[in-house]
């Protein structure tokens, strides 16, 4: 079948992915990357909103001191869908799924993933995952928040706890086919040329991500199972009534969970090198360092699960070294903030929709990274741990960052993806409504958390002087909400009615922009690819006129666009 | 593009699928893929085996003394049989790359009656652990010259360890069996040893579990 349509492809030139067959069954068992990607980003959108409808009751819960719209266990129950939610079936396929599965082979010049009819399987595992967890919720929802500690998770939670596992367990191994995609695809299907040092450094960060996913999630998928076997079977490897370590599984989930929180962050820092390089029209200032502080990532993530734990009974010992590794993370963190904003100095910075998102993404990975070092630190966490310091910190960076380096992804790669533009006007004002929102919701979060508010409280009122805090927060959540369903509407309206994208709306470089149509044909490209240059291989703004050079190939292509019409 | 795509094939010829160049392109990505994945069951086992560490150092001596209720015997026999099945696909896998087509199905039918037989001896001692009431649930009725509690974690191990492993090995039958058929089948996909050397490499690595587990809970000194 495939075979076929790229030969239609090059007959017709105006045949791509998305109209080269029309059925159900075409977009259900394609073996597309570029299709499973769309179907990727249909289903992470869909989890976003139920992930997003149960933040909304446990901030309207929340404006009032006293618990008045849920009861206890509804409100456990909606904090961890909520988790549960946005975590294993948002953020962690978010990006490398959806976006990675469409850019990543055209970035290398491949004609597809390396194993397609696994990338296919892979998204019927999130989708039956998906539907589980669905199952779950419809059936009574679980109470034990995301991180399913036990003996709670174990022993005494009597909701649909069993059913939520067996569905992450799924998510997990449709995340490690990903992962494992991705690696291959990455050693075996370049492009002649294109050698590791010339590779985007989205797929450096995706390939980092791999890595994690490939080591980190059979771990959790273990872990979890040993607390599916203990309340189905009765199996207990961490019952502390037969001399198990309840800890132990603290430990092993956070052996995993702490690399998740990179494999949501990662492919994001991957996105935003490519925006800020493709609308400053330079290149990512110290692209190896760059490069590498992704694998530094990748590798201290796996060395720093114990910071979760400084009072989980934890050998003081133990923190301080845990302590000392986290506060390195900061490290190639910083390398990257500082790279990208040497790469905008002297840049030609155009503030498109992407760029806006990117630049929102500073900011807010700048305060996320920053309070991550006052939790770094042993004692400041002893104060600030379980308060709403820690949930705003983390919001930071898995929305702040992960989830607005993904809307700028989307809006980045729309028009390769569906050849249609969006209206520019509206795209800028949701990022700046997203970025005000975003930050009037978590920052009082910070003020409550260092006031003492103790995270997943269902009430408060013994403290009423905590409840402008949480209004304050509530309001914010507000205008988030109406900033994340604006890209809904003017990009359904792209869809419909947008003007016609160019093969290369924001004159960037790379392989997608330069050598593959909007929309890409079947096999991404119509003729064989070869590499000759470096990724972004802007000419330097540091010579003479530099930054003229755009402008000047920016007014050539006006003319040719309008020349042709 | 299209010349390299699958509906070409001729039978005796090697199938190259859409998305790679050549033969030997398709080749790499399929070892590179499977080693991958057996870095993921390494981590799959992983966790278990460092709780395995964690309680033995804590409970010595009650994991001597349960290892000596497990049947020493029946163990030992399910080793040599899945050392003499890893053989076995290691031959399946040599006549597979000389196109020796009939000794290699033999070899590898052979190797699914080995899996069958490590299966049915399993069946064998976990029955003759739940008649003798040490099935480590509420029930649990443990034995009278080993601590009540940490003998039930002891065997909660045991049973989630060697469980998972019955699961891989049920797993290797199914795809063994798959081969067998496809092969027969003359399918395209199969056109070569390689797909015998990547499901090798899985039971390989099931046997190499089985390896581990066997002095972990059935030889341990005091």
């Amino acid at each position: 079948m495939s075979a076929t349509a790229t030969t239609t492809a090059r007959a017709h030139p105006e045949k791509n992915y998305l109209n080269a067959d029309h059925t159900i069954a075409s977009w259900l068992l394609t073996t597309d990357h570029k299709r499973i990607a769309v179907l990727y980003l249909i289903s992470v959108t869909f989890f976003f909103f139920i992930g997003s409808i149960a933040a909304g009751l446990v901030r309207l819960e929340l404006t009032s001191s006293q618990g008045l719209l849920l009861t206890s266990e509804a409100y456990n129950k909606m904090f961890s869908a909520h988790g549960v939610v946005m975590i294993f079936f948002f953020l962690l396929p978010s990006i490398p799924a959806a976006i990675g599965n469409f850019v990543i082979p055209i970035q290398i010049g491949a004609r597809d993933l390396a194993f397609p009819r696994l990338n296919l399987l892979s998204w019927y595992l999130y989708i039956i995952a998906g539907g589980l967890i669905l199952f779950a919720l419809a059936g009574g929802g679980f109470d034990a928040g995301w991180t399913f500690y036990t003996p709670l998770s174990s022993l005494y939670s009597d909701t649909q706890i069993t059913i939520a596992l067996v569905a992450i367990f799924i998510a997990g191994f449709s995340s490690i086919f990903t992962g494992l995609n991705f690696i291959v695809t990455v050693h075996k299907m370049r492009a002649p040329g294109m050698t590791w040092f010339r590779m985007p450094l989205m797929v450096w960060a995706n390939y980092a991500t791999s890595l994690l996913m490939m080591l980190g999630t059979p771990v959790v998928a273990i872990t979890l199972f040993l607390v599916v076997l203990e309340r189905t079977l009765g199996i207990g490897i961490f019952s502390a009534e037969i001399g198990g370590d309840p800890v132990l599984f603290q430990h092993m989930f956070w052996f995993y969970s702490h690399p998740a929180v990179y494999i949501m962050v990662l492919p994001g820092m991957g996105v935003i090198s490519e925006l800020i390089s493709a609308f400053s029209k330079r290149p990512v200032f110290g692209y190896h360092f760059v490069a590498f502080s992704s694998l530094a990532i990748a590798g201290l993530g796996f060395l720093v699960w114990g910071h979760h734990m400084f009072i989980s009974s934890q050998s003081v010992y133990l923190g301080v070294i845990f302590s000392l590794i986290t506060f390195l993370v900061a490290v190639p963190s910083a390398i990257k903030v500082f790279n990208w904003a040497f790469t905008m100095y002297k840049g030609y910075v155009e503030f498109k929709t992407p760029m806006v998102y990117a630049i929102a993404f500073l900011g807010l990975f700048l305060i996320g990274g920053l309070t991550g070092l006052f939790l770094a630190a042993l004692d400041t966490d002893v104060h600030l741990t379980g308060t709403y310091f820690i949930v705003a910190h983390f919001h930071y960076v898995m929305v702040g960052s992960s989830t607005i380096a993904f809307l700028g992804a989307v809006h980045f790669w729309w028009p390769k993806m569906f050849g249609k533009m969006y209206n520019e006007f509206w795209g800028t004002l949701s990022a700046i409504v997203i970025f005000a929102g975003f930050n009037f919701t978590f920052f009082p979060q910070f003020i409550l958390g260092y006031l003492g508010m103790p995270r997943r409280y269902h009430y408060y009122f013994f403290e009423p002087a905590w409840e402008v805090y949480n209004v304050m927060s509530t309001m914010g959540a507000s205008i988030l909400a109406i900033g994340f369903l604006m890209p809904a509407f003017y990009l359904t309206a792209s869809l419909l009615n947008g003007k016609k994208a160019p093969q290369n709306p924001w004159g960037a470089k790379g392989l997608e922009w330069e050598k593959a149509a909007s929309p890409p044909v079947t096999f991404n490209f119509s003729e064989p690819v070869v590499v000759t240059e470096p990724a972004y291989n802007y000419p330097s703004a540091d010579r003479p006129g530099g930054a003229m050079v755009h402008q000047l190939d920016q007014l050539d292509e006006d003319i040719e666009k309008l020349e042709g019409d | 593009m299209a010349e390299h795509a699958a509906h070409h094939h001729e039978p005796g010829e090697d199938v190259v699928f859409g998305q790679y160049e050549t033969i030997e392109q398709q080749r790499e990505s399929y070892i590179v893929g499977m080693w991958t994945f057996l870095v993921t069951e390494v981590m799959f086992f992983g966790g278990l085996f460092l709780v395995y560490t964690l309680y033995r150092w804590k409970y010595a001596e009650v994991w001597h003394g349960m290892s000596l209720h497990l049947n020493f015997w029946l163990g030992g026999i399910n080793t040599a049989v899945l050392l003499l099945s890893s053989f076995s696909v290691a031959w399946a896998v040599q006549r597979a790359q000389v196109g020796d087509t009939k000794n290699q199905i033999r070899l590898l039918w052979f190797t699914v009656a080995c899996a069958c037989t490590f299966l049915v001896i399993k069946f064998i001692e976990y029955r003759e652990k739940i008649v003798h009431g040490l099935y480590p649930d509420w029930a649990y009725q443990g034995l009278p010259d080993v601590e009540f509690g940490p003998s039930r974690l002891f065997m909660s191990l045991y049973f989630a360890m060697t469980g998972l492993h019955g699961v891989h090995v049920l797993v290797g039958i199914i795809v063994i069996t798959t081969l067998i058929f496809m092969t027969k089948a003359k399918a395209p996909s199969i056109s070569d040893y390689i797909p015998t050397e990547m499901v090798a490499l899985y039971w390989h690595f099931v046997d190499l579990v089985w390896i581990f587990l066997y002095p972990l809970f059935y030889l341990i000194p005091a």
